[in-house]
């Protein structure tokens, strides 16, 4: 009967990752409710420093082998795939982040299981589980029914508190068996690239004034950096600004992106895809201007104003340096 | 080197999607159609490549919207062939189905490289890139914003994103998948004149393909985000707004 909960643990240069928590603390609250217990599969090399960090987990399954000291989506596809054999999960937990959304569909379609992308919440309704998915760029909700099929889900980073899931303690470890695993991996790990240098640091500039989409071109984007200059802080973006080469790479802001926690984010034309909105939830006050009633970013935002952002920004701009004297 | 690019229809969120009277899908008739910006990526990247390898490139997109006009553009930029795919569905197949209906077109061609969008705003089971890898048993990886090709020695070289800015560098062996999600430079602009003119003489070639053995999501409901959680709105002219939102930044000592 399969009523476990199986978490992939995502790990980078050493440490675990707060995803892996989140997972966790959700897991720990599914798996009693399912009558099951909690398995965290732990894929690697060297990595079994980490087990103890694990401890919200009932069974580690382990994979420690040199072709997984980095993740490649071949291999871990295919060990993850022995791991899930080997769980009888209900659910098996991924992130929705660089790691998890290559293995959420490779996975799906090599073992045949149904997947759900982009979730944001999990609970139990009527007697069955329903996952929340956020799709249409946050636009809408869609809420799945799950069968009793095994499914795989990605779930959307800083939906679930990661404290939940921070628990040491030495669960029981399982080796994931090698001998499955395909000789010859098709991909390879070759080096990391580190972040672009020599630009300033948005995750420790207290005041941002992020601009999205709504900003509309190149040229605009000196007007947004007159009122960061007025308010002492910096310009940063969302993916489309940055894949436009508006502004450099290191001011974005979201998923492969940078994850801020300013005092202010003004976000202007932002409309609050959920790849944005995980990078700057646990701003301290938002306030975001966007000429879209429905954009979601209102949903994460303290203070919203419905407008044209080119009709407010001089406005606002002007009335800062006067107060400013 | 023959490239194979999936471009994929979406909605356009500017105009807004409705929920349907089931209130269990969207109403296909409050949509717009157009290219998912991810597969405008992927086109760019293919031609990219194509300039500096030579490599052929074709485009591939299930019949939905104005697909059309997307495939003629893919044309005007430089693709070398073009494919509309005749599914027979009626409303936008789920990304299982869409992944099975493009496996069935491209088992058994020649192509060293297949490029999508990374993923798409109505990817609710999952994206294309890996569900098609999956199925052709082909390797895939996803989030990939630079592609170079080491044809002869049968590889590519790519870099991944991860949050915080880094990337991986990883070595893919050909044939692969590869989800793109930024091509290395904006998608090239289109002159509407130079559509025009390659619209005359566009061919779009058609192909039909059938997708089966695929079990849907149960979708009990589908919402907007729920009201009440939002915002606290200010209102007024222009003027009254900036001074509201200067106002709410001096009481919270914002202001030098």
């Amino acid at each position: 009967m399969a009523n476990n909960v199986l978490v992939l643990a995502e790990h980078f240069q050493g440490h675990v990752t707060d995803i892996t928590f989140e997972l966790l603390g959700k897991a720990r609250e599914l798996a009693p409710a399912l009558g099951g217990s909690v398995g965290v599969a732990l894929l690697g090399h060297d990595v079994g420093g980490l087990v103890s960090e694990l401890g919200a987990a009932a069974v580690v399954y382990a994979a420690d082998r040199p072709e997984l000291r980095e993740f490649t989506p071949d291999a871990y596809a295919a060990v993850l795939g022995i791991a899930v054999a080997h769980a009888s999960p209900r659910v098996v937990l991924l992130g929705s982040t660089s790691v998890g959304l290559d293995l959420l569909s490779l996975l799906s379609a090599r073992v045949n299981l149904p997947c759900i992308d982009n979730c944001t919440a999990i609970k139990f309704q009527d007697g069955g589980l329903v996952a929340t998915s956020q799709i249409y760029g946050g636009k809408l909700f869609a809420e799945v029914l799950l069968t009793q099929r095994t499914t795989l889900i990605a779930v959307a980073p800083g939906m679930f508190p990661a404290e939940a899931g921070r628990v040491s303690g030495k669960p029981q470890v399982v080796q994931i068996p090698h001998a499955l695993v395909a000789p010859e991996p098709r991909t390879s790990f070759r080096r990391w690239i580190e972040p672009p240098p020599g630009d300033v640091d948005i995750t420790k500039i207290p005041i941002l004034v992020a601009v999205g989409r709504g900003i509309q071109s190149a040229d605009n984007v000196p007007r947004a950096e007159a009122l960061a200059e007025v308010l002492g802080g910096a310009v940063c973006g969302s993916r489309p600004v940055i894949d436009q080469a508006w502004l450099p790479k290191t001011r974005q802001v979201g998923k492969s992106g940078m994850t801020v926690k300013p005092k202010l984010y003004l976000a202007l034309g932002v409309s609050g895809a959920p790849e944005h909105v995980e990078g700057m939830r646990g701003a301290e006050l938002i306030v975001a201007i966007n000429q879209d009633p429905q954009a979601p970013i209102f949903s994460v935002a303290h203070y919203g104003v419905v407008a044209d952002l080119f009709d407010i920004l001089p406005l606002l701009t002007a009335e800062i340096k006067t107060r400013q004297g | 080197m023959n490239i194979a690019v999936l471009a994929k229809q979406v909605p356009d969120l500017v105009e807004g999607v409705e929920i349907d009277a089931s209130g269990k899908a969207v109403d296909p008739t409050s949509i717009r159609y157009i290219l998912s910006e991810p597969d405008d990526h992927a086109l760019e990247e293919a031609l990219l490549l194509k300039e500096r390898t030579q490599a052929r490139v074709e485009v591939f997109s299930l019949e939905l919207g104005e697909v059309r006009d997307t495939l003629c553009t893919a044309l005007a930029k430089g693709a070398d062939r073009v494919v509309m795919v005749r599914t027979g569905l009626e409303t936008p197949p789920d990304s299982h189905t869409t992944a099975k209906l493009f496996a069935t077109v491209l088992r058994g061609s020649a192509f060293d490289l297949i490029l999508t969008g990374v993923r798409a705003i109505d990817d609710l089971d999952g994206s294309l890139g890996g569900l098609l890898a999956g199925y052709l048993n082909l390797p895939y990886v996803g989030l990939i914003r630079k592609v170079e090709l080491a044809g002869d020695q049968g590889k590519a070289i790519v870099e991944k994103e991860y949050p915080g800015g880094y990337a991986a560098e990883l070595e893919v062996q050909l044939p692969a998948v590869l989800g793109i999600q930024a091509a290395e430079q904006p998608p090239r602009y289109l002159p509407v004149s130079r559509l025009r003119q390659v619209m005359k003489a566009a061919k779009v070639e058609e192909e039909t393909a059938t997708a089966e053995g695929v079990e849907p999501l149960a979708v009990g409901r589908m919402h907007k985000p729920e009201e009440g959680k939002g915002a606290t709105m200010l209102s007024g002219s222009p003027e009254e707004v900036a001074r509201q939102v200067a106002s709410l930044l001096s009481e919270r000592r914002l202001l030098r």
